[in-house]
């Protein structure tokens, strides 16, 4: 017995088979109906193939028999925690291809509710890695807070989470008389409660290790995978479509692109975590000056776009997401692609994730914010 | 009634080379690909032949550098399918539109460039699964969202009683 003990240590005979483990698709750390097949030695993580398509609906062939005032109301349900910003692309596409104009107070209220959406879906990011991390009591804090911009959301267009808000146009609805108000009283309130989600985990010293220095991603990777939003820019990648392809009322403002270094878990959090400092600024600049006028132009009831190409990018809560329409002239559109951000951002899993362990991983698909709809399209 | 001191506040990044130059450098360069100016971008159509060897280049000659490819998609024309590369540098900020037509409509097949850009492994999957255009050289090229019963959907001729419905 003492023999086998001693070669066992002294020497690495003895070695465990790699073994194949599906984490998903009911995995709770993967946030929706995502597969990924791990190759495993022991605890140690050697290959991770994601397997999507569970929810693939099939988007962009639906949208080849809808109209152009119909495809914005399937966006948001991509990537439904940035459905206001998958509208709006799609509006922009159609405005800019007809070269309408919509009215400054248009561009000031889409702006609003970017960020306010961003806002929203960052605190369920934060609350839910919270909780992939092991600390439950995020997840409470988290989702108290988002009900107030959900309330804001419903009482100006009636849905809390698919907005069906922005319309090639303008915007289906005026904002609600209280509008202004809650807005100010949320973010007046947020700048307080901001610094608690810091307190609760930020610079809690078990988070800081789980996080630091795992799964890095360096710029030129980012660049290769074509990884945008703040898990792009953690790692140096300026990639802000605000700021570098500027929509809406974004020409404005002042605000800072949030780039960060080393592009490790805990910046990725941290890049988050600044850009809702950064999104509570843009609100606070424009809440006050929103100009009166219409909230819509007058669209052609068949709207059709000249023959051509279009390319439409925004900036949702995820990275760039894209638009890309070909048009043959008719009221449908010829073919349509999506470019979601989340598609590019989980194929760079694999790359960053060899070498740590299963509980690594969650950290990184943590600090990713993948939503699967938005993969799967 | 915009506010004042919110004009344009926002410093934009400069594209080192204008559009006209960029089309300028590039026909100079490549004189047998069609050029011209987009609605918003310039296109390039090169031959699928030629794909691979134009796709080295406009990423590593310095110039250009087209490092970040932001979207790719197949679009099914009556005569050939045609492959669409978003293409956008990161550090000149100048984009480009590179399509590429496949040779015929019943064997379509173009060369990978999952070596030069590695997130095109999973567009070329998806082109793969929903337009059935076979990409030569790629290291995985399976299936991504649908299970082998399926024809290839996004084409046009795609007859499907059940899932699609005609209007």
């Amino acid at each position: 017995m003492a023999e086998i003990i001693e070669k066992i240590v002294t020497t690495d005979e003895i070695k465990t088979d790699e073994y194949l483990v599906n984490m998903g698709p009911q995995h709770p750390s993967t946030h929706g109906v995502l597969r990924l097949l791990l190759k495993l030695e022991g605890e140690i993580v050697h290959n991770v193939e994601p397997h999507i398509g569970y929810i693939h609906s099939g988007i962009e062939k639906m949208t080849e028999a809808l109209s152009y005032t119909q495809i914005p109301h399937l966006t948001d349900r991509m990537d439904y925690l940035s459905s206001h910003m998958n509208n709006e692309a799609v509006s922009l596409l159609v405005e800019n291809a007809l070269q309408v104009e919509v009215p400054e107070r248009v561009k000031y209220i889409r702006t609003i509710f970017d960020e306010l959406q961003r806002l929203a879906s960052h605190q369920l990011w934060w609350c839910a890695s919270g909780m992939d991390l092991g600390a439950l009591t995020a997840f409470f804090y988290g989702l108290r807070d988002r009900e107030d911009i959900l309330d804001i959301f419903e009482e100006t267009c009636g849905a809390r989470l698919t907005l069906n808000y922005s319309v090639p146009g303008g915007v289906m609805f005026d904002i609600h008389p209280n509008f202004q108000r809650r807005v100010k009283a949320f973010v007046t309130k947020f700048r307080k409660t901001l610094p608690e989600y810091d307190k609760l985990l930020t610079g809690n010293i078990i988070f800081q290790n789980r996080t630091k220095g795992v799964g890095i991603l360096t710029k030129e990777d980012a660049i290769a995978y074509g990884v945008t939003g703040p898990t792009g820019r953690a790692s140096g990648f300026s990639c802000d479509v605000r700021k570098h392809h500027p929509y809406s009322a974004y020409p404005y403002i002042k605000f800072d692109e949030k780039v960060g270094t080393g592009g490790d878990s805990f910046m990725r959090w941290k890049l988050r975590m600044d850009e809702m400092w950064e999104s509570l600024n843009i609100i606070e600049q424009l809440i006050d000056n929103i100009p009166e006028g219409d909230y819509a132009v007058k669209m052609k009831g068949v709207i059709k776009l000249p023959e051509g190409e279009y390319y439409q990018r925004v900036e949702t809560a995820r990275g760039e997401f894209g638009v890309y329409v070909v048009s043959d002239g008719k009221k449908n559109p010829y073919r349509v692609k999506f470019r979601s951000p989340g598609f590019s951002n989980l194929f760079a899993i694999n790359h960053i994730a060899k070498g740590w362990k299963i509980a690594d991983l969650v950290a990184i698909m943590a600090t990713f914010d993948l939503v699967i709809p938005d993969i799967d399209r | 009634m915009i506010h004042q001191n919110m004009q344009n506040c926002t410093t934009l990044k400069i594209q080192s080379m204008t559009n006209e130059q960029l089309i300028e450098k590039l026909s100079a360069a490549y004189p047998d690909a069609v050029i011209k100016q987009g609605n918003q971008y310039p296109e390039i159509t090169v031959s699928f032949d030629k794909l691979h060897a134009f796709m080295q280049n406009i990423k590593s000659d310095s110039p250009l550098a087209f490092d970040y490819l932001v979207c790719q998609s197949g679009v099914d024309y009556p005569a050939h399918i045609q492959v669409v590369y978003h293409l956008e540098s990161t550090t000149h900020q100048h984009f480009l539109v590179v399509k590429v037509n496949t040779e015929n409509r019943e064997t379509p097949a173009l060369d990978t460039v999952t070596d030069i850009w590695p997130t095109a492994e999973f567009h070329e999957r998806e082109i793969y699964d929903l337009l059935g255009i076979k990409f030569n050289n790629h290291p995985d090229l399976r299936r991504l969202f649908l299970d082998d019963t399926w024809g290839f959907p996004l084409r046009k001729d795609f007859k499907d009683d059940i899932h699609v419905v005609e209007r």
